[in-house]
């Protein structure tokens, strides 16, 4: 097991005014008891609304933050206490923070890493040459970091904090503010590190296609508590979502009518659409008995949302 | 020298050596305000029959022409890049690399510093030299330690704004603190005028207990003898025992700064 955490806590004093005076002191608990325990290789998506303690759990996983209770080890190293010597063996990026040096070329921001990282030249090369293959650095490697496009800042904090070789890297909203081709870059190069299986990632994000796309196992995390561990199949099975069939009638819905083995939603636009949720029935036996009871116009099946889901799972933790 | 020092410093270096155009203006004002303060110290020291606290014509012009050239190099009123990124966030970046933030900066100020000498510093002692005349020294060893009393100084003045920038952990935001630091650091320094111009008691207090007169005023007098060879040794020495004192200082606060850390934006 490469992280382990268990009851890992943080409190915040948040002082506020209580008149001219005075300031009262509260205590707000951040992140409340989470237990985490994830294996060498694995890919996390770890989500979660703003404000649920997703960030501050990575600050305590990577040793910038001291828990208020809990024990928690990365790679067998207690976090805070060995900071430095943990640094050399993770990998961190904050979607909006930088460690990229601003006003040198991103080239010369990787080489300076290398120092710092005591990192061996071939072993540097040869990171940086797949991060480049994969991420296309090429065309702005020269550029200073001032210059570069989000974008590309982005696929240029990815690789540095690669290049030393981590065996965890923390990704704390990666995606954030990408344009779609960006995006696809890096969940692609996400995609490809978590097939290599040698680097464990632990990827926070608000982009629910990040998560469709690359995490296998999700931990939801609301007020500072797991709501749920486990894949997104698992999670749609636990709030039974379903697929559902929008039709477009010539005529409109006839107000009793019942459909075997689907259940009517919302039936709009004077009655002429109408949705039926699927209750583990094929679509293809729904549309031939709905094809039978109405005069179709139009017709089409939707996969449940992971939107949906998420949603409701926040709602149900508030 | 192992190679993370050398390259943290080239970094500095080049960081700095980006911006030639800004370079070229600050040396450019650098000159224009020498000249002022040149004129206006030569005329008072003809009033006051030829020298100013003890500074004679030629130390005086020296006085003024590397004091406008040391002051990029010294570099006070500029602060740290440290602040700004305790303010934002940023620091969690620098807390999560496998050195001491306050050796990465110190090095990089160091290139900074170095890139400044070869630039901001070289402009306005050329342009004193040939517009007034420097002071020559009589002792060969005078310049090797103008040069040591000069790095000392590059040291102390990070020491000094590394502890303001660590305030920020408390703080956050130190206009403040950096405003007094600005109007201290020049007035009690000796970039505005020459502390010998002070009453005696309150110069000997200024050098004793403060590290103010390490930043400018030790490697100019050092740079003109004034009190001799034995004088700059000891002033040079001072400097060091500032350097120490102020790295340990700096070292302390920011393990409490560190031990107490909240990252804003969280």
């Amino acid at each position: 097991m490469i992280i382990s955490a268990s009851g890992l806590r943080k409190e915040f004093t948040v002082t506020r005014k209580a008149g001219r005076f005075r300031r009262e002191r509260h205590v707000v608990s951040a992140v409340d008891g989470v237990d985490l325990r994830v294996e060498r290789g694995e890919l996390l998506g770890y989500i979660g609304p703003n404000g649920a303690g997703k960030s501050t759990t990575l600050k305590m996983l990577t040793g910038v933050l001291t828990p208020s209770g809990g024990e928690v080890t990365v790679c067998g190293i207690e976090p805070v206490a060995k900071r430095t010597t943990l640094a050399r063996r993770i990998g961190v990026v904050f979607g909006q923070r930088s460690q990229l040096w601003w006003d040198l070329p991103l080239g010369e921001s990787f080489s300076l890493l290398r120092h710092i990282y005591r990192v061996p030249a071939g072993d540097h090369a040869t990171r940086l040459r797949q991060c480049s293959d994969l991420l296309g650095l090429d065309e702005f490697i020269e550029t200073p970091v001032r210059q570069l496009s989000l974008g590309q800042r982005m696929r240029g904090e990815l690789t540095a904090a690669l290049l030393h070789g981590p065996e965890v890297l923390f990704l704390d909203e990666p995606t954030i503010g990408l344009d779609v081709l960006s995006k696809q870059a890096v969940r692609g190069f996400l995609a490809e590190l978590d097939a290599r299986g040698d680097t464990t990632v632990v990827l926070t994000t608000h982009d629910l296609a990040d998560i469709e796309k690359l995490c296998r196992r999700l931990v939801v995390i609301d007020h500072g508590r797991v709501v749920h561990d486990g894949t997104l199949d698992e999670l749609h099975a636990r709030y039974r979502s379903r697929r559902t069939i929008v039709a477009d009638l010539d005529t409109p819905w006839p107000p009793n009518l019942k459909i075997p083995g689907a259940e009517v939603t919302t039936v709009e636009a004077d009655g002429r659409r109408v949705t039926l949720a699927l209750d583990g029935l094929a679509a293809g036996q729904v549309v031939a008995a709905l094809a039978q009871a109405v005069a179709l116009r139009d017709l089409s099946v939707q996969e449940p949302q992971i939107e949906d889901v998420i949603a409701r799972l926040y709602r149900d933790a508030d | 020298m192992p190679h993370v020092q050398v390259a943290l410093a080239a970094a500095g270096f080049r960081r700095y050596a980006t911006y030639r155009q800004a370079a070229l203006a600050g040396a450019f004002t650098n000159v224009v305000f020498g000249f002022m303060r040149c004129y206006i110290l030569l005329v008072v020291a003809a009033q006051a029959g030829g020298s100013v606290g003890g500074y004679t014509g030629p130390q005086l012009v020296s006085y003024v022409w590397l004091g406008q050239g040391l002051l990029a190099v010294v570099n006070s009123w500029t602060q740290l890049d440290l602040a700004e990124r305790v303010r934002t966030g940023d620091v969690v970046a620098d807390l999560l690399r496998p050195i001491n933030p306050l050796w990465t900066y110190l090095w990089t100020d160091l290139g900074r510093a170095g890139f400044a000498m070869v630039t901001r510093f070289i402009v306005p002692v050329v342009v004193g030299a040939i517009a007034f005349g420097l002071y020559v020294p009589r002792h060969l060893l005078t310049y090797p330690l103008f040069l040591v009393s000069t790095a000392l100084a590059v040291l102390v003045c990070f020491a000094c704004r590394y502890l303001i920038s660590l305030t920020a952990f408390w703080m956050l935001d130190i206009r403040g603190v950096t405003m007094f630091w600005v109007f201290v650091s020049g007035a009690a320094s000796g970039l505005y005028f020459p502390l010998a111009i002070l009453p005696g008691w309150l110069s000997a207090v200024l050098w004793v207990a403060t590290p103010f007169p390490a930043l400018m005023q030790a490697p100019l007098d050092v740079a003109v003898e004034r009190g001799g060879l034995a004088h700059g040794l000891l002033v040079t020495g001072g400097q060091l025992v500032w350097v120490v004192l102020l790295l340990l200082a700096c070292r302390w606060v920011q393990h409490n700064a560190v031990r107490k850390l909240v990252v804003q934006g969280g």
